[in-house]
């Protein structure tokens, strides 16, 4: 790790202005993907911002047919948390395999999602549940947010205080994990809103990170059970490959994990 | 046996350090005006190297020196050896590419030391490593075994026209060729044995201190035989006389063999500490672990069995390419040769056989042994043969194994090894019983109506421990010899202290070496000690691999043991006005046998310090010292078995139950044996579903990190189901085998069998990712 200097915030205002002050600050929240990079130094910031502390960005709240998650709540406490399993069991579920205990007692939502790696189960729940995105600026549609792999609309300095998902009919999420990471090798979330539109949402499987799928979105509209994309097929172009699975495979995992997310949603 | 007697599940003694944190390690070493090493490592798997420019970084705050691949050799400093020597089928000596500790012109793997930073801090170290300027020209790269040996391929060494290291053969090829003339069923296989990256948790690490005074080294090394480590470092790399040298090996988190050789890392330690004139720490990151610790495996194999009308096994010819890596690393010569080939008649009654073994360099880390070295290659192809063999000949697996057991011992293999003895039959029963073999086929259909491919594997594994007869392992080229030294101390008080040569970083040696004394004494294992990992300490010892410190170290100390007992006894009987011959130790006494007059070990100890009443003409004292060396190599063997079921939908494979039926010959402390076992078979199922150390095809590594390669964890594995059947190794007192390696050498045969017989497609390559078994499912 090179030289940095490391600030302790207590208020997202405090934050943003210590921001402002520093060269090339980076917010740290649980430091599960910031910190091992810097220790490989592959990222040198001038200032470490830690948002740990901030107490506004800690909390779950479900609200009418809203459920908030706080930006810095960390997996262990969505997986834990009554209102979550209440309302969208599929979320806790997502953050019960989401990497390792180590990971999920550190990581947090807003991290995951500021992060936006191409095979973060996150991105997935939210483009599939049509979250909202809050910020200390604005808010911003999942569309809207994840742009490509690392990419997303954060402004610099923008710090991201909540996610907003609207409590569906029904969800599921099922991922099949990379052997080695843990993250999504490709998974898979499928969403029956309320008000009965199907939105399904796959991460890992694609160059330009995370995607929905209108074909399996299209079969489950017309009847949603697992058969029903037995017909459906998915193109492998455009998708990862690695040494753990080609671009056929994950097509083929993208199917395979949807109709498994429909059988398990509730 | 007593309760901490032979037999026992003691637990053990240096748990209580290693899970307290208080373990000491060479990295917790610190010493007074330390200073810390940072290598430049080559980015590219061939390059010239065609200046470096440290200018910047000398002046950078906190360096002490920037030194190069040049003047290391400058300065004398021996190229590294490779300890085994090889002669090709055309009696040709191996050809052995020139390997200086850091590369002065040519790199040929991603990882090379060009060039090493000493500096105040490991940081500092590290920043001034970043500002140093070194000037490549690259080369073009060859990282696969078969493109290396094609004609035009790059060229590593000029040592090595075509990048063949050796081209050897063993066994007798007219006889196995006649055996295939007469065969009515030829079986036929091709098989690739992965490359793997060892990864013992407690990275490499060196501390070297030189005494400019004394003109004397001390080297604190991640070693599992820090005497061996000596002896190389004197005889061949002009590092310091043995007596001005002493090594170090303190407490070691793993091996599994990557800690055997002797690296690059330490030899610069050395050199750079008399250099700078202070001592030099380095301690290799996870990265520089995968880069740089010797990888294992690497084989493809091509490989045919004759059978006659009655499934008997009639010959085997098999031809292995070996992938060295770029440079032939301590004893990676024998790897493939006279651990691998001399153990290809398996379990298994073969007349004839014939191997031939290729010796291949590549842009890639060298690979030497890694647990099982050899035998897990060996096991792996014959267990896949003999699979594929059952599936051609529409035969019951378990059946055509038990038809061509070797069941007469001694038996002597037409590749060298003679078997002394086993049961093949008593671990093959064992096994099909514990995992109720005969019901499958029901389990099977069950699965198949919830959409499940259930499979079930056998493997029957031998492995040749004990390393080794020192004749005869010389004779087959090695250069050293491979006994064990031990020596047992009485101390006054009558404590006692065991020194020995094996070395222990993980295998509890600090328990199940005090055992022994508490059988032999009937004392508390809280009263004995056991030293090692200091050539200071112990005078010699080959250390630990090739499950060889019970079966020869243990026995070493056995023999120290038995002197020493037989001049307690005559001390005992001069005191007691007794017999010698009628003295018999028990619960810590000499006793006259037959009356209740006795004398306690620790009276018996201050009667030979004190001196002051002994027999006539013997010398004060009771401390005794022994050689062991063994007359075979042992025989471990057992049958693994292994159901799981696949999804076809993912080609995710799932344990359903994992039995191992192990005979090791007598079993000093049981949970121990347990433990080993498991972490064995955790290794087994990690090669043959989860690990593979890749490179892609210009050399670069493409699993440097835990987030590409896959190591298995605790969820990977199932609960494993373990017995024992036992026939006594004749070849040593104790009746030991060993049984560190075996769970190695033996499932992954047993997985890769499981899943083949689950999906119905007998070829499919390890690791056996869900991408692959689904691909192989869907295959045409
Ligand atoms: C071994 C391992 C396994 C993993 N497995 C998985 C997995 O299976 N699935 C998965 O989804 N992820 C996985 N991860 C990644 C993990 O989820 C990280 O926690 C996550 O990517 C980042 O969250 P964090 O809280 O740790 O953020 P940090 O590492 O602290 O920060 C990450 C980035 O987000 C920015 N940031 C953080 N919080 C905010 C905020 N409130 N507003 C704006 N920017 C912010 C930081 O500045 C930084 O750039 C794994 C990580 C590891 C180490």
């Amino acid at each position: 790790m090179y030289q940095t200097t490391y600030h302790r915030a207590s208020s997202v205002d405090e934050a943003v202005s210590l921001f402002g002050k520093s060269s090339e600050a980076k917010f740290l929240a649980g430091g599960q993907t910031l910190l091992p990079v810097m220790k490989q130094r592959l990222a040198s910031p001038s200032d470490v911002i830690d948002l740990g502390k901030i107490k506004e960005l800690q909390g779950i709240e479900l609200s009418g047919d809203t459920l908030t998650i706080k930006a810095g709540t960390i997996y262990y406490d969505i997986m834990t948390n009554a209102d979550v399993k209440k309302a969208i069991p599929a979320i806790a579920h997502l953050t019960s395999v989401l990497g390792d205990p180590a990971v999920r007692y550190r990581g947090t939502i807003g991290g995951s999602i500021a992060n936006n790696d191409p095979a973060a189960d996150f991105p997935a729940a939210l483009l599939a549940l049509g979250a909202t995105v809050k910020t200390n600026k604005r808010s911003i549609s999942a569309e809207d947010f994840f742009q490509g792999l690392f990419t997303t609309a954060l402004e610099d300095g923008e710090i991201i205080t909540a996610v907003s998902f609207p409590v569906p009919a029904k969800a599921g999420y099922e991922k099949m994990r990379h052997p080695a990471s843990r993250f999504a090798l490709t998974g898979v979330f499928v969403a029956q809103t309320k008000s009965g539109e199907v939105r399904v949402a796959a991460t890992g499987a694609s160059q330009s990170g995370v995607m929905r799928v209108p074909a399996i979105e299209a079969a489950l509209k017309a009847n949603w059970s697992p058969s029903a994309i037995d017909g459906v097929s998915i193109s492998a172009s455009g998708l990862l490959a690695d040494i753990h699975g080609t671009a056929e495979y994950r097509a083929n995992l993208v199917k395979v994990m949807a109709q498994r997310a429909v059988a398990a949603a509730r | 046996m007593g309760v901490e007697g032979i037999g026992a599940s003691v637990v053990r003694k240096e748990d209580k350090r290693f899970i307290t944190g208080k373990g000491r390690y060479v990295d917790d070493i610190k010493l007074l005006g330390m200073t810390h090493a940072h290598f430049i490592r080559s980015p590219h798997a061939h390059a010239k190297v065609k200046g470096i420019d440290s200018s910047a970084a000398l002046n950078m705050p906190g360096v002490v020196a920037v030194l190069t691949g040049q003047q290391i050799v400058d300065d004398k400093v021996g190229n590294l050896i490779c300890g085994w020597a090889i002669t090709s089928k055309d009696g040709s000596p191996m050809k052995m590419g020139a390997w200086p500790a850091m590369a002065p012109e040519t790199v040929r793997f991603v990882g090379q030391a060009v060039a090493v930073v000493i500096a105040e801090t490991k940081n500092l170290a590290r920043d001034a490593a970043e500002a140093v300027v070194v000037n490549y020209e690259e080369l073009p790269a060859v990282a696969d075994i078969h493109a290396a040996i094609k004609s035009g391929a790059p060229q590593l060494h000029p040592e090595a026209p075509g990048n063949q290291v050796y081209d050897w053969v063993i066994g007798d090829e007219g006889a196995t060729d006649a055996a295939f003339a007469k065969a009515a069923n030829v079986v036929k296989l091709d098989v690739t044995n992965n490359r793997l990256a060892p990864n013992a948790m407690e990275p490499r690490a060196a501390i070297a201190d030189y005494d400019a005074a004394e003109e004397h080294f001390t080297l604190y090394t991640t070693s599992q035989n820090p005497h061996v480590a000596r002896l190389v470092l004197s005889a061949f790399y002009n590092i310091a006389p043995e007596h001005k040298l002493r090594v170090i090996a303190p407490d070691v988190g793993g091996g599994f063999g990557s800690k055997i050789f002797i690296y690059p890392e330490e030899m610069v330690a050395l050199w750079a500490s008399k250099k700078v004139g202070r001592p030099v720490k380095w301690t290799g990151d996870r990265t520089e672990a995968f880069l740089t610790d010797a990888h294992g495996r690497d084989h493809v194999t091509h490989a045919e069995m004759a059978f006659d009308a009655q499934n008997k096994i009639l010959g085997l010819k098999v031809k292995t390419y070996a992938n060295f890596g770029a440079y032939m690393s301590l004893f990676s010569s024998s790897v493939p040769t006279y651990l691998y080939a001399t153990l290809l008649s398996g379990q298994y009654n073969i007349p004839a056989i014939h191997a031939e073994v290729v010796g291949v360099y590549t842009n890639t880390t060298p690979v030497d042994a890694y647990r099982g070295a050899g035998r897990p290659e060996a096991s792996y192809l014959i267990e896949r043969l003999m699979e594929t063999a059952a599936r051609q000949l529409k035969v019951d697996p378990a059946q055509l194994r038990r038809s061509n057991f070797i069941t007469q011992f001694p038996h002597q293999t037409p590749v060298i090894m003679a078997y002394d003895t086993g049961d093949f039959n008593a671990s093959l029963d064992a096994a099909m019983k514990a995992i109720d073999y005969a019901g499958f086929p029901a389990r099977k259909a069950q699965a198949k109506s919830q959409g499940k491919l259930r499979g079930i594997g056998v493997s029957c594994y031998i492995e040749a421990c004990g390393i080794a007869p020192s004749k005869a392992v010389g004779s087959l080229g090695a250069g050293v010899g491979l006994w064990e030294s031990a020596e047992v101390r009485v101390n006054p008080v009558g404590t006692i202290e065991i020194l020995t040569g094996s070395h222990s970083h993980g295998q509890g040696h600090e328990t199940t070496f005090c055992q022994l004394v508490a059988e032999r004494l009937g004392v508390p294992i809280s009263q004995v000690s056991i030293v090692h990992g200091d050539t200071d300490k112990v005078q010699f010892g080959m250390g630990t691999y090739g499950s060889r410190s019970a079966a020869v170290g243990l026995t070493a100390i056995l023999k120290a043991m038995e002197k020493m007992e037989a001049k307690a006894k005559k001390i005992a009987a001069h005191a007691l006005e007794a017999s010698e011959a009628d003295i018999v130790i028990e619960n810590g006494e000499f006793k006259v046998t037959g009356t209740d007059k006795a004398i306690a070990l620790p009276m018996v100890a201050l009667a030979a310090y004190t001196a002051h009443n002994l027999p006539d003409g013997m010398e004060p004292g009771l401390k005794e010292s022994a050689f062991y060396d063994p007359t075979n190599f042992t025989f471990p063997a057992g049958t693994y078995i292994c159901e799981l079921e696949v999804d076809p939908g993912t080609g995710k494979t799932s344990f359903v139950n994992f039995v191992a039926a192990d005979d090791f010959g007598r079993l000093i402390n049981p949970m121990i044996v347990e433990g080993q076992v498991h972490g064995g078979l955790v290794q087994g199922i990690g090669q043959a579903l989860l690990e593979h150390a890749i490179y892609d095809a210009n050399g670069q590594p493409v699993t440097a990190s835990f987030m590409d390669y896959a190591m298995p964890r605790a969820d990977d594995v199932p609960s494993f189901n373990l017995s024992h059947t036992t026939t006594l190794c004749p070849g040593n007192p104790l009746g030991i085998k060993g049984c560190g390696e075996a769970g190695a050498i033996g499932a992954s045969a047993a997985v890769i069998n499981a899943i083949t017989d689950a999906i119905g497609k007998n070829n499919l390559e390890m690791p056996a990712t869900p991408d692959r078994v689904w691909r192989t499912i869907h295959a045409a």
